[in-house]
């Protein structure tokens, strides 16, 4: 079955003064049906501009975009800025990271629900108001009909992200994107935040993209992850393969990096070494080779591509499949031991 | 989505409001008020005592040789002296005047005709409540829309001719500028006689055609640079809007492009836009001396300039007095206002 989202080969850059940004180096991903997507990376690694762009939000005039996004049959990047309204919203829907500064603060928590419904259908404004607190009651808000009337700045951050996720699947989307939606909230928060998501989205069988920098998150929620660096996916398989056998070293590196509770004390995190590079002058072949520790002449200067190493797993690495394997042997062990 | 309500939740609730609103109104905010015009009152006091001091302090013509005309006798003005209470201490002098206003609301008379400068100032008030009204309504209707197209693209062409023709009309001071209107659209003096010219003005319950006719010009000069300075208000507060989060949030919802820009963008980068208006028509109300003077509109700023030039106190100290009022009161009434526009706003 063709896949619900299909990224092909995205490119997004943004003139500036400085330069040209490419954010979005050619990133290839693609969505299941009511799958959860978890896309991981730094800073700056191109998530949220993926993100943004499938959105249509970065068609600005500095903003140059190539390659395809197909959803449902429709390569989005040819709709019109009205034909991509339809789709916004009602199709695919987006939360954000603050809830604070994603609410308008001059309109109740109501009227902004009710407003993403009447831009969609053709109903009354009682019969939104209506849906609009349903919407609040199923993201387990207390007093929903007390809470329509409420302005985002009378109510806490998670509150306000359950107004946002109630918000974003009133109109029942066949895709939410969640931009690091849990990384404003109190850890406390966020366990319960993820956990509405992934309740939400079985009952409702909305396929998610969740992006995050923290690993932990992904593990918790995602069927499938997409590794990313530099502006481009540079691994992606199912969740297991990821965590128990990943091929790419700057995966090596994430996995490395996540404090663990049961490490022994003496143990030091290993961060991955070096910065994110800019990607104003992205590294000539592989964008991450002034930071990999394995890296070969070649990956100076030829870009690896993405490759299928087994079913469903791809990788960017020129590395031999059987040295990479041995590497992770090595690493690996050390987790082993302590758990 | 998601569960059906039950009955209960489907059964029509009285709004609180009507309640919640009698409550606050005799709570925090009436006792807002209450502060902010006992304030109001011990300001308007240092505001006299300040005008006293100045006409006192600094050297001006003499109000009873000014009185008592060219040939005056020594005698005859120190009869004007003393009829004026010009002979007495300055505090006594202060003293009475401040008594008269707050037993009687009595802004005394003007040294130069004896004229009650309380009747004199509200037989003035409708002129410059026309003027200030008008140019208010001709300066948010040119300044709103065009900040707005300016803002939607910025550095384009037409961002930047208008926001360069919006300097020209900051720049260019209110007397030439009406000079030039003068000069080119009054019926008496213009090239392009089309409007009423100086001392045109006549009250709107005599001739209203007259009365719009003889205001053309001025509104469009008093609002000249009001109109420029808020197109670059609205265009700067509607570019840092437009940047905002929940804009995103706005577009993501899919909302037509105009709605996030009107409904969201332009509803929040407005707030502050009123509040200064607010201000604005505050002190406009006390007199547009310049505007009024230039056109000759017997208005209070045309009648504050009269005074100064006869260096006639009550009649300086009347306007002074209204002119701080006005902006005391606008100032309020945008404090007040402002919980209304931000509901983040509590007292």
């Amino acid at each position: 079955m063709a896949p619900l989202l299909e990224i092909r080969d995205l490119h997004v850059s943004f003139r500036t003064r400085d330069g040209v940004v490419r954010a979005v180096d050619g990133v290839s991903t693609s969505l299941g049906r009511g799958e959860t997507l978890g896309v991981v990376g730094e800073s700056g690694s191109g998530k949220s501009v993926t993100a943004l762009t499938v959105m249509g939000l970065t068609r600005l005039p500095n903003a140059f975009v190539g390659g395809q996004i197909v959803f449902d049959g429709t390569d989005l990047l040819e709709l019109s800025n009205e034909a991509l309204q339809h789709v916004r919203g009602r199709r695919i829907a987006m939360i954000f990271q603050d809830p604070l500064s994603s609410l308008h603060p001059l309109y109740k928590v109501g009227w902004q629900i009710e407003e993403a419904i009447l831009a969609h259908e053709d109903v009354s404004r009682r019969a939104a108001r209506r849906r609009a607190i349903d919407a609040l009651a199923a993201v387990e808000l207390p007093n929903p009909r007390d809470l329509v009337d409420s302005y985002p700045h009378q109510l806490s951050g998670g509150m306000r992200q359950r107004a946002m996720i109630a918000m974003a699947l009133v109109l029942n989307p066949d895709v939410l994107i969640a931009d690091e939606p849990t990384t404003a909230l109190d850890v406390t928060v966020q366990a319960q935040i993820l956990e509405l998501i992934r309740g939400l989205q079985k009952e409702f069988g909305t396929a998610v993209v969740l992006i995050t920098h923290d690993l932990g998150v992904i593990a918790e929620t995602a069927d499938e992850v997409a590794v990313m660096y530099a502006g481009r996916v540079v691994e992606q398989g199912p969740l297991e393969t990821i965590l128990e056998a990943p091929e790419h070293p700057y995966t090596w590196g994430l996995l490395q990096s996540i404090p663990r509770l049961d490490t022994p004390r003496r143990e030091r995190l290993r961060p991955i070494q070096g910065t994110p590079p800019s990607l104003i002058h992205a590294p000539s072949g592989c964008h991450f080779h002034p930071r990999c520790p394995y890296a070969m002449p070649m990956c100076r200067t030829i870009d690896p591509e993405l490759l299928e190493s087994d079913e469903g797993h791809v990788v960017a690495c020129h590395l031999p499949v059987d040295e990479k394997r041995r590497i992770w042997r090595e690493l690996r062990p050390r987790e082993a031991d302590a758990a | 989505m998601a569960t059906a309500p039950s009955v209960r939740l489907e059964r029509p609730r009285r709004s609180p409001t009507p309640r919640a609103l009698r409550a606050a109104l005799t709570s925090s905010l009436a006792i807002y008020i209450l502060r902010r015009l006992v304030w109001a009152v011990a300001m308007l006091v240092v505001v006299s005592a300040l005008t006293f001091l100045i006409f006192y302090l600094f050297p001006s013509a003499d109000p009873a040789a000014l009185r008592a005309g060219r040939q005056a006798t020594p005698e005859l003005i120190a009869q004007i002296r003393r009829a004026l209470g010009l002979d007495r201490p300055v505090y006594e002098q202060f003293y009475l005047y401040m008594k008269n206003l707050f037993l009687h609301f009595d802004l005394g008379y003007s040294y130069q005709n004896n004229i009650s400068v309380r009747s004199e100032i509200f037989s003035r008030l409708p002129a410059t409540i026309s003027l200030t009204v008008g140019a208010v309504v001709v300066w948010l209707a040119i300044g709103i829309p065009v900040g707005v197209i300016s803002a939607v693209r910025p550095r384009s062409r037409l961002d930047r001719v208008v926001m360069g023709a919006a300097l020209v009309g900051i720049s260019a001071p209110v007397y030439w500028l009406g000079l030039v209107a003068l000069f080119l659209f009054a019926s008496d003096i213009g090239k392009v006689p089309l409007f009423g010219g100086a001392g045109s003005y006549v009250p709107l319950t005599q001739d209203p055609a007259g009365w719009f006719s003889s205001l053309v010009l001025p509104w469009f000069v008093l609002a000249t640079a009001f109109a420029a300075f808020y197109a670059r208000m609205v265009r700067g507060n509607l570019i840092d809007v437009l940047g905002e989060d929940y804009i995103r949030t706005a577009r993501s919802k899919g909302l037509t492009e105009r709605r996030v820009i009107l409904r969201h963008g332009l509803r929040a980068a407005l707030t502050p836009v009123l509040t200064i208006a607010g201000l604005d028509i505050g002190i406009l109300l006390g007199g547009a001396v310049l505007t009024e003077t230039v056109f000759n509109i017997p208005g209070v700023g045309r009648f504050a300039y009269d005074s100064i030039v006869n260096s006639d106190l009550p009649s300086i100290q009347g306007t002074v007095l209204f002119g701080a009022a006005f902006i005391i009161i606008a100032n309020l009434i945008v404090d007040i206002g402002y919980a209304l526009l931000d509901p983040r706003v509590r007292y």
